[in-house]
């Protein structure tokens, strides 16, 4: 069963429905990069007695990235929607501990939007890792995993083990 | 009750330092635990707020073995994916594959044969067996009784011994595959798997003396962290967990997937909520699960293992080199990936540690657009501060203990 809700009635509906599907199994946002609205936050919710999920959909623009938080009707809600927040910077009205969970405190991005790279960026690391220096973007060596079929030759789409990004380059001239 | 004696102390240097904590009482410590901490079982951190031995008031934190599982699905086939779903939950590494694979058959709306059904109820009971028994091991060993975690040890190793004769692997398994399995399972993985179902009972029973009315682990663990149903709801907890507050919830039971309807097996719940009735649902349902493993073999059907979908399932290898239909079919697959409907699919999973559930947005071609794992050690570390709260600082490794997390699902 799936429902789409409007971002300003969530909170009220979800009140209503906890009678009927009283726990909150999962929050997920989507990005479904080019579309408008750009984002989605899905909800599942559960039915002890019906044995069955509720997805509840919310569109959110990018212009206006912020929702109201459910932790005052689940507390499960915290961690979720700060994993949200982690992942795509959509923000939760009311929540009380908004901050990241999975990257540290300070992290500049967004790893899940569409548009930043499997690879990463590189940022640099929180004070307390001094010593540490840079969390540098991963050496692809050519991948991503999965490049699709007839766009290049499967030399240049798929990974090849180099020791050097500029050994690479001169093998693939060759 | 000791009688207590004011005593006037001579002592000027006594006198100071009376003074000293007379001046610091009421101070509250700050205490860093993890994340490197033998009671975490992996890279999982919490600071906790004491007065004096009492915790009052607890901020866990998570994310050190963040590896961006969900960012890296986005990239990939569906079953490029399947090795990284072991290493969600690393220590059942096959409840793992058979959960992600039902999630993607969901998906895609194709249906198992019989007998890969069942090949894959044993894995999942297996992994629950493998998990429960490291579980209660660590549980015991972190309180203080060492030889359970010995004991439990030798019977995951005879699991490991089994993982490795279905599919190769010990720990790595990725055995399941996207309408099927790797491979059928082989004749001599069922007089093994009956022995060793043969010979667990014993070491259960012994944990059981061991363990259950042993008087030390009885202080440890009874009324310790009281999770009330109403607050095992509310906060999401899922697996044992939940069971052990009171609650009689299996996704085996109430949303029965893959065979699990055709199977005898009770859910055992506990009545407190408190770290022992934990413990006690794990222990049973270990029983189960060799009830459930035992129906499985003593009905386990014949025939196919993979189902008749040329466009998902991997043709055999032998036919891939003789025909000339096979061969484009494993081209395909390979190259391209499965051609996945557009749409999207919750699937949730009984897992030892509680509800695996799988989300997957798919805009069709080879590559989900979205997947989202709802590991069950996420959501139930919520807990950890409500459950820590007015206990005792030796307590928490109790607690830690019977909420029997893993950091590699918990981060992905």
């Amino acid at each position: 069963m799936q429902r789409v809700v409007e971002r300003d009635k969530l909170l009220e509906t979800c009140r209503q429905l906890k009678a009927d599907y009283e726990m909150l199994t999962d929050i997920a946002g989507v990005d479904n990069f080019g579309e408008d609205p750009r984002y989605e936050v899905v909800y599942h919710l559960y039915s002890f007695q019906k044995h069955e999920y509720l997805r509840l959909k919310v569109k959110v623009p990018e212009d206006d990235m912020i929702m109201d938080s459910l932790v005052s009707v689940w507390k499960t809600a915290d961690w979720h929607e700060r994993e949200v927040f982690d992942m795509f910077g959509i923000r939760f009205r009311n929540h009380p501990n908004l901050k990241r969970i999975l990257m540290w405190d300070g992290y500049p991005y967004y790893p899940l939007r569409k548009d930043f790279p499997l690879a990463g960026i590189q940022t640099e690391l929180p004070e307390y890792a001094e010593d540490a220096g840079k969390a540098e973007a991963a050496n692809m060596l050519g991948g991503p995993f999965f490049g699709g079929t007839g766009t290049t030759s499967s030399r240049e789409r798929e990974p090849r083990q180099y020791d050097t990004p500029a050994e690479q380059q001169e093998k693939l001239k060759s | 009750m000791a009688t207590r004696y004011e005593m006037e102390m001579i002592d000027s240097a006594a006198r100071a330092h009376q003074a000293f904590e007379e001046e610091l009482h009421g101070e509250k410590l700050i205490v860093n635990m993890g994340p490197s901490h033998p009671s975490t079982h992996g890279v999982f951190r919490m600071v906790l707020e004491l007065d004096g031995e009492e915790i009052t008031n607890c901020w866990p934190e998570i994310g050190f073995l963040h590896r961006g599982d969900e960012k890296i699905a986005e990239n990939m086939t569906y079953t490029q994916f399947i090795p990284y779903t072991d290493r969600l939950d690393y220590l059942a590494p096959l409840a793992n594959n058979v959960a992600y694979a039902y999630a993607v058959e969901k998906l895609c709306g194709i249906d198992v044969p019989v007998r890969c059904k069942y090949i894959r109820v044993i894995c999942a009971e297996l992994a629950r067996i493998s998990s429960h028994l490291l579980g209660i091991g660590a549980m015991s060993m972190d309180i203080g009784a060492m030889t359970v975690f010995l004991y439990t040890f030798k019977q995951r190793e005879l699991i490991y011994d089994l993982c490795e004769t279905i599919c190769g692997a010990r720990l790595t398994t990725s055995y399941t595959r996207i309408g099927g399995l790797a491979n059928d399972m082989p004749e001599s993985f069922i007089p093994m798997c009956r022995k060793f179902i043969a010979d667990l009972p014993a070491t259960i029973d012994e944990t059981d003396k061991l363990l259950t009315r042993n008087k030390i682990f009885i202080e440890r663990n009874k009324d310790i962290a009281v999770l009330s149903r109403e607050d095992a709801i509310n906060y999401g907890a899922t697996g044992p967990i939940l069971r052990g507050s009171g609650v009689e919830h299996d996704l085996r039971k109430a949303n029965p997937y893959g065979g699990y309807e055709n199977f005898q097996f009770d859910i055992p719940t506990g009545t407190v909520g408190d770290c022992m009735d934990r413990y006690l649902v794990r222990m049973e349902e270990m029983r189960q699960s060799i009830r459930i493993i035992q129906q499985a073999l003593d009905s386990m059907p014949g025939g196919e293992w993979n189902a008749p979908e040329a466009k998902i399932v991997l043709p055999e290898k032998q036919a891939v080199l003789t025909k000339m239909e096979e061969l484009i079919h494993h081209f395909i697959n390979v190259t391209q990936g499965i051609n996945a409907p557009v749409g999207e699919v919750y699937f949730g999973a009984e897992n030892p540690k509680g509800e695996l559930g799988f989300y997957i947005v798919s805009k069709g071609g080879g590559t989900p657009h979205r997947l989202k794992i709802r590991a069950p050690s996420f959501v139930n570390l919520q807990l950890v501060p409500l459950l820590c709260k007015g206990h005792m600082m030796s307590d928490t490794v109790a607690i830690l203990g019977s909420l029997d997390f893993v950091m590699g699902e918990c981060d992905r």
